[in-house]
């Protein structure tokens, strides 16, 4: 089950989380009360220019000091501070959380194309993966991940998400299969740019998990949507494919359609599965992923999880229920059901 | 000089039922190893002779015959088995090295027996093959790893990368390499039909190619042995891959052997050798001594082949497997095939069938694992081999990292092969393992490539309702995806080099 939301306005206008809150408290019954999940960007423009870091702190002292001291390590903590967070009765508490605004000392990646990301991407993969009481649930420019084990309101209600402000927001309604206390594991997961929220569990987190660690990777959270955002990240960063290209080396076409395309076309979707087939996803899921500059939906080749887009002036909206959209969007222009194998695309104006 | 052993306990006691006899004599003819004789019109048995091949069971009209294994007990003793001790009467009679046939007999666990498959319930559907594609499609050989794109002049991005060749098989099983000479041409052609019906590949062995299996030439793949038996550059250019035997399972630090006997002129014509000359073929390349040679083998074979073809190359599976598997992949080779212990042979000496090497499970494992931490995975596809029974050690061989497998004795026995072990002898009842004309009438290779065929087809169609069932819908997701298996009653060590969790985990 779990529900799923992304909103996207294409000029950067823009919206405050109250609506996002109703929306994905319209899929109550794809989730189990144990875990959601909110992401926006652009909330934080009075530090555009740092990463900023949030981080769920077992203990403001020991955990905090491991966090101050490898942030120390990789470069400069130009601001930091509790979150703000506002008990809730349904909520139980079982961390802080906290966040930072970060600047990498870029010269520490010497000979990287993307110095900055390589140094925040190893000191995120550092500190998840050594039992230090400190996850960092996300770590982007600009951007900032909000999420506990909860129904989407009281979460939302914990960090007042009315109060922030973004232009691209995705969200989570979890049913928990495992781990329902930890606040680490709902999605959103995001790793600097790249945000991933999913739908489903797919059948090859094993494969997918082996690969992108074989690339310095180290997933710690045994969840699928963590690997998606290494995927994602690796194959677009890091191998430079256009999205539309990581997406059908994640979903790739049947043999037997590329065995159909046209010659130059077939050649490079063989070329694809030649050399992404570790990366495959297989199994259901629906998938809807950000970053700065766009929101991408995509479905597993069967499309065994729904996937709904509506569109409405500039906004472009991808959900698992047509009822979340309705319920931020009641004058929804369109809504589409894309079929399997067609992902869904769209960008912020430049 | 002769011993005082005299008699030896009789391996098999055959017996007929005489109520049901009828004295056909169908027994007489089919035995080739001479068990069987007719005095006036009754048969008389020699039971010595009976490697328990079951020709005779099968031909014989009444059911009459009978057959036990180990009729006179030794006294029963856990130190001194009964097969420690024949070795000993054996050796301390001839003196020799003892050669068998066929893979270990040694009784140690199966690990595959142990590794427990996954299907999928609630939190994910399991796919149904019967209403929805699952695609057993594999290509075999050299991947990117990354792909490069120009921009052309109109804007367009076109992909720069150039792919090398691969070998696309309708499905993850191959037809493991047994030369002609160790096997009869009629087995050969079976197979090489077989291998076209399904969409899939043969192994030559080191024999050759024989003119007969020329048109089945794109479905073969042409093995290079230390012995260089009937390599030349036409040899090359008509397979589909070249594979440089480097090493073999049931045998490894030794070559091949195969007995003059069945070295006949048609396979000294294409062996180029002598005809009743033994072939036995060194134990490495004498242009192999370290592995910086064996990237000029391979150049030299791919040049001598346009860089048309992929190029694969064998190794047995040894303690050293990880490093001996990244130091293949990095020669340049499209493909490893890795040969564990059990695999089987048709002559080697017991010691070495029954205690060199390690088990595929596990050679398959550290090699996959290793070649993805060193970044070389995609340089080299794996193929397992050695002992692969039935679909399920194909779907855990690849879960476990490989691409694809070789099955030999399975095919052999596909084709009437009793796994008796006595292929060294040249007398195979069945018409496989035997260069003897009116054996090898035996076996029609039409009715035989349609019984190799019906196993590939039947393993295929399993292994597509198992993956399926896993909720997964192509086998690529399958490959090194060690998180769909779980072992049974393994010991904590072996779970961690598999990198397998126990069940319930
Ligand atoms: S084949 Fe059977 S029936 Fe015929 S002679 Fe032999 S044992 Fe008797
Ligand atoms: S192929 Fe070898 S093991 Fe099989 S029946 Fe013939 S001789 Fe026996």
């Amino acid at each position: 089950m779990c529900g799923i939301f992304g909103v996207m306005d294409k000029r950067r206008q823009l919206m405050d989380g109250s609506s996002i809150r109703q929306a994905l408290s319209m899929m109550n019954e794809r989730g189990s009360g144990e875990g959601a999940g909110y992401v926006a960007y652009g909330i934080y423009p009075d530090y555009r220019d740092c990463y900023a870091l949030h981080v769920l702190l077992d203990n403001t002292c020991e955990s905090k000091a491991v966090v101050d001291a490898t942030l120390g390590q990789w470069g400069a903590i130009e601001h930091d501070e509790a979150i703000p967070t506002y008990d809730q009765p349904n909520l139980r508490k079982t961390c802080t959380p906290w966040r930072y605004f970060f600047k990498p000392d870029a010269t520490l990646a010497p000979g990287s194309a993307s110095p900055e990301k390589d140094i925040i991407t190893n000191l995120v993969m550092q500190i998840n993966a050594a039992p230090n009481g400190a996850e960092i649930i996300s770590s982007g420019k600009n951007v900032g991940v909000f999420k506990a084990s909860g129904w989407p309101e009281d979460v939302a209600d914990y960090y007042r998400i009315q109060d922030y402000e973004g232009y691209i927001w995705l969200a989570h309604n979890r049913y928990a299969t495992s781990s329902p206390e930890k606040w680490e594991r709902p999605d959103p997961f995001n790793l600097h740019d790249w945000s991933v929220v999913e739908n489903g569990k797919t059948t090859t987190y094993g494969t997918n998990r082996r690969y992108v660690e074989s690339f310095g990777y180290q997933c710690s959270m045994s969840t699928d949507s963590e690997v998606i955002a290494c995927l994602i990240d690796l194959l677009v960063r890091r191998h430079g494919l256009d999205i539309n290209l990581a997406i059908r080396a994640l979903a790739p076409p049947f043999w037997e359609d590329i065995d159909r395309m046209p010659e130059a076309e077939q050649k490079l979707n063989r070329a694809l599965r030649f050399a992404y087939g570790s990366a495959t996803m297989n199994g259901p899921f629906t998938v809807v992923a950000a970053n700065p500059d766009m929101m991408v939906g995509f479905t597993d080749r069967g499309k065994l999880r729904p996937m709904v887009v509506g569109e409405c002036g500039d906004r472009l909206y991808i959900a698992s229920e047509e009822a979340a959209i309705r319920a931020m969007e009641p004058g929804v222009e369109s809504i589409t059901r894309p079929a399997a194998g067609e992902p869904v695309i769209g960008r912020v104006a430049p | 000089m002769s011993s005082n052993f005299g008699s030896m306990p009789l391996r098999y006691r055959v017996a007929i039922d005489r109520e049901q006899c009828m004295e056909c004599g169908r027994c007489i003819d089919n035995c080739s190893y001479g068990v069987f004789r007719r005095d006036g019109d009754r048969i008389l048995i020699n039971s010595r002779n009976c490697t328990a091949c079951h020709r005779c069971l099968t031909y014989c009209p009444r059911d009459a015959i009978m057959l036990q294994e180990h009729p006179c007990d030794y006294r029963n003793h856990p130190v001194w088995t009964r097969e420690v001790r024949e070795s000993i009467y054996n050796q301390a009679r001839t003196g020799k090295i003892i050669l068998a046939g066929m893979g270990s007999v040694s009784k140690l666990p199966i690990i595959f027996d142990h590794l427990m498959l996954d299907a999928c319930q609630v939190t994910t559907p399991p796919t149904d093959p019967l209403r929805e594609p699952v695609e057993l499609r594999t290509y075999l050989g050299k991947k990117p790893s990354k792909l490069d794109f120009r921009q052309r002049s109109n804007g367009d991005v076109e992909l720069s990368t150039e792919l090398t060749p691969n070998l696309m098989l309708e499905t993850p099983i191959m037809l493991g390499h047994m030369s002609y000479g160790a096997l009869s041409l009629n087995a050969h052609v079976a197979m090489a039909r077989a291998a076209k019906e399904t969409g899939t590949f043969m192994g030559t062995g080191e024999g050759g190619l024989h003119p007969g299996l020329y048109p089945y030439q794109d479905r073969m793949i042409v093995q290079v042995a230390s012995g260089r038996f009937g390599v030349n550059v036409d040899y090359l250019e008509r397979g589909a891959a070249i594979e440089l035997k480097l090493g073999q399972g049931a045998k490894p630090g030794i070559g091949g052997h195969l007995p003059g006997e069945k070295v006949s002129a048609d396979v000294s014509r294409t062996r180029m050798i002598p005809q009743g000359s033994d072939a036995i073929s060194p134990a490495p390349h004498h242009d192999i001594y370290g592995i910086e040679d064996l990237p000029q083998l391979v150049n030299s074979v791919k040049e001598a082949t346009e860089r048309k073809k992929p190029i694969f190359a064998k190794i047995a599976a040894v303690n050293g497997n990880a490093e001996n598997v990244a130091a293949v992949a990095r020669s340049g080779v499209d493909a490893i095939a890795i040969d564990g212990f059990r695999g089987g042979t048709g002559a080697a000496p017991r010691v070495f069938r029954d205690h060199v090497g390690i088990p595929i499970e596990v050679a398959i494992a550290t090699a996959d694992r290793e070649l993805r931490k060193q970044g070389l995975r995609n340089e080299v596809s794996l193929i397992a081999c050695g002992s692969i029974r039935e679909s399920t050690d194909v779907v855990k061989a690849i879960a476990l990292g490989a691409d694809a497998v070789y099955i030999a004795t399975a095919a052999l026995a596909a084709m009437g092969c009793r796994v008796c072990g006595n292929c060294y002898q040249g007398l195979c009842p069945w018409g496989i393992a035997t260069q003897r004309q009116d054996l090898v009438d035996r076996l029609n290779p039409d009715v035989a490539s349609k019984q190799v065929a019906n196993l590939i087809h039947a393993w295929t169609l399993e292994i597509t309702e198992l993956i399926g069932a896993a909720g997964i819908n192509s086998i690529e997701s399958l490959r090194g995806n060690r998180d769909r298996l779980r072992g049974y009653m393994l010991d904590e060590g072996l779970l961690e080099i598999l990198d397998v969790k126990s069940v319930g985990a």
